[in-house]
């Protein structure tokens, strides 16, 4: 098995007993850059000297004892809207094309303890806005199944990353679905945890009240290894949440008998293609198999959780993005006339079209007159959404369901229609709205030989269930497809 | 399209969130914006009488410390990203006359 084909924890089993040395797992992945990017174009910034660097002190680390952790020396990507002190952070935006953080966001501070290698940062849509990473100001990234279809997004160069075998895991970010959308269309696993259990410090905030950090990577095991240790209590994220369960690898048990799964009946409705029903159904069916009781239910509420979504996530992006004027940091407009000009060219030349249309109808939505109307009722829509859900895992440990409603759509075909593709979000917003776990995990292929993916959505604090039940998918869908 | 969004709307929302349209990106807006309305106003169907809005999932304490200094001067560091400085400060156009 060569190098770059293995999984992380693999890999860093070898590190530790010095099959592999950290300098020649970092030399692979820097070569399958080299040999990938000018296809895929997964990453914003390539930081080849300093992940050498780091290479050799962390390899020296575990020699003298001072590293035993899984990770360690593992080579890893983290999206480009996670501050890296002294590395270019661009959030896939002109208006930060040249900010260099002080310093580092916590989640890559707990991977960089635990003796990760980071290798650089990925390319993802504009602040986090859009499903494709087609929004990105630095470029299209591609899909390492077939170039000629998108990643996904927001999380697109995080998740082609690993699929191309140019990282070992990668961070990503889930808004409303940016790690389980992209993590479908490029066939790998990538977990959104429950709200405040990874520290949100350091994320450039998109929509503060859905915003979770979380891993991707090529299998369930991986992801539980990397969130359990990304995962903290930290005092400076206010929402984040003190928790003695983050223990994840412990629920990596391939056995599901007796476990509640519930199919939601309004998922399966119009829009969802064919091919992706009857994978996932076929996924459904393993877990029967292994001794889950499968129900079909109602889940109810289905189509309010978009609408319910862009309302709420575009307010809180119009004020969080109102941080971005050109006086401390990024781009500052050449000619202007006075402070309050430069401000509105500076944003203006700064924000690509998506990010100007969140923050118009986020600072619509929000304005006198219309703040009840719009803003309250998608609050209180949330909170109907959110009922929903309790009253699901009252009888469920496990939803079950598609990630996305097709496979990776073709570049170019998806910001023709804005509307079009937030419809595509429709399996994964209201996991957001919720504050739950979710994941998805591979389940096969189209035709075309797309990848589809299976999402499994856990109640608040239940990743242990959904990482249960996704291990034993995964183990019993490689013996089949093994056999 | 049931909300039609007027030169005003935009003209205001443009105010509010500090950006200048060329004509063709107002145009563009208002049609984009309408639409998204239209969509948005689906929520109306849903009762929501008496149903409390919901901010965030869990409910949210004040998160109170002591005010201590606990990273050391970083303003050099800091102002290497300013677009403009002057005398280790954030350099802008005169605000007062």
């Amino acid at each position: 098995m060569s190098i770059s084909e293995m999984t992380a924890l693999e890999l860093g089993r070898r590190i530790r007993s010095g099959d592999v040395t950290v300098l020649e797992a970092v030399q692979e992945a820097l070569d399958q850059i080299k040999k990938k990017e000018p296809d895929i174009h997964a990453y914003v910034t390539v930081d080849e000297e300093g992940a050498l660097k780091r290479a050799a002190k962390v390899q020296a680390m575990i020699e003298r004892g001072d590293l035993k952790g899984p990770l360690a020396g593992v080579p890893a990507a983290v999206k480009d809207n996670l501050c890296t002190k002294d590395l270019l952070t661009t959030c896939g935006s002109n208006i930060l094309y040249n900010f260099v953080p002080t310093y580092t966001a916590e989640a890559v501070q707990n991977l960089e303890k635990a003796g990760a290698v980071i290798l650089g940062k990925t390319n993802m849509d504009e602040f986090a806005m859009g499903s494709t990473t087609e929004t990105s100001a630095f470029g299209v990234t591609k899909n390492p199944w077939n170039t000629d279809h998108v990643p996904g997004g927001s999380s697109g160069g995080s998740c082609a990353a690993v699929a191309a075998g140019e990282c070992f895991y990668a961070l990503g970010s889930d808004t409303g679905g940016s790690i389980r959308q992209p993590s479908s269309f490029c066939g790998v696993t990538g977990i959104k945890p429950t709200y405040g259990t990874v520290s949100r410090y350091g994320l450039i905030a998109y929509g503060s009240s859905l915003d979770q950090v979380g891993p991707v990577a090529k299998d369930v095991s991986d992801c539980a290894a990397v969130l359990e240790t990304i995962a903290s209590y930290d005092k400076k994220d206010s929402t984040s949440i003190p928790r003695k369960d983050l223990d994840f690898t412990g629920a990596l048990v391939d056995d599901v008998k007796g476990m509640k799964i519930g199919i939601p009946r309004d998922y399966f409705g119009e829009g969802l293609d064919g091919q992706v029903r009857e994978a996932v159904m076929r996924a459904a069916g393993i877990l029967k198999d292994r001794g889950a009781v499968v129900e079909e239910f109602d889940l109810s509420l289905v189509e309010y959780a978009i609408p319910a979504y862009y309302v709420i996530a575009s307010a809180e992006a119009s004020s969080n993005l109102s941080r971005f004027d050109g006086v401390k940091y990024g781009l500052r407009a050449k000619e202007y006339e006075g402070l309050h000009q430069m401000y509105k060219k500076s944003r203006s030349e700064g924000f690509g079209p998506e990010v100007k249309r969140r923050i118009m109808l986020g600072s619509f939505v929000l304005s006198s007159g219309y703040y009840d109307a719009y803003y309250l009722k998608a609050l209180r829509t949330k909170a109907l959404i959110k009922q929903a859900f309790d009253k699901a895992f009252a009888d469920y440990d496990v939803i079950l369901g598609p990630a996305a409603p097709t496979t990776a759509p073709k570049l170019g075909e998806s910001l023709k229609d804005p509307l079009k593709m937030y419809l595509g979000d429709i399996y994964t917003v209201s996991v957001n709205l919720a504050g739950l776990p979710a994941m998805t995990v591979p389940c096969g292929q189209d035709q075309a030989g797309l990848p589809i993916g299976l999402q499994l959505i856990g109640d608040c604090f239940q990743e242990k269930k959904i990482i249960r039940a996704a291990y034993t998918f995964e183990q019993t869908f490689t013996r089949r497809e093994e056999r | 399209m049931a909300n039609l969004i007027s030169d005003e709307t935009i003209e205001y929302v443009g105010i509010l969130a500090k950006l200048e349209l060329s004509q063709e990106e107002r145009e563009t807006a208002k049609r984009d914006m309408g639409r998204m309305l239209d969509y948005i106003d689906k929520l109306n169907e849903l009762d929501t009488s008496g149903v409390e809005p919901m901010s965030h999932v869990f409910s949210l304490n004040n998160v109170f410390r002591e005010d201590v200094v606990t990273n050391g001067d970083q303003r050099s560091s800091i102002l290497k990203n300013a677009p403009e400085q002057k005398e280790g400060a954030f350099k802008v156009p005169k605000t007062v006359e």
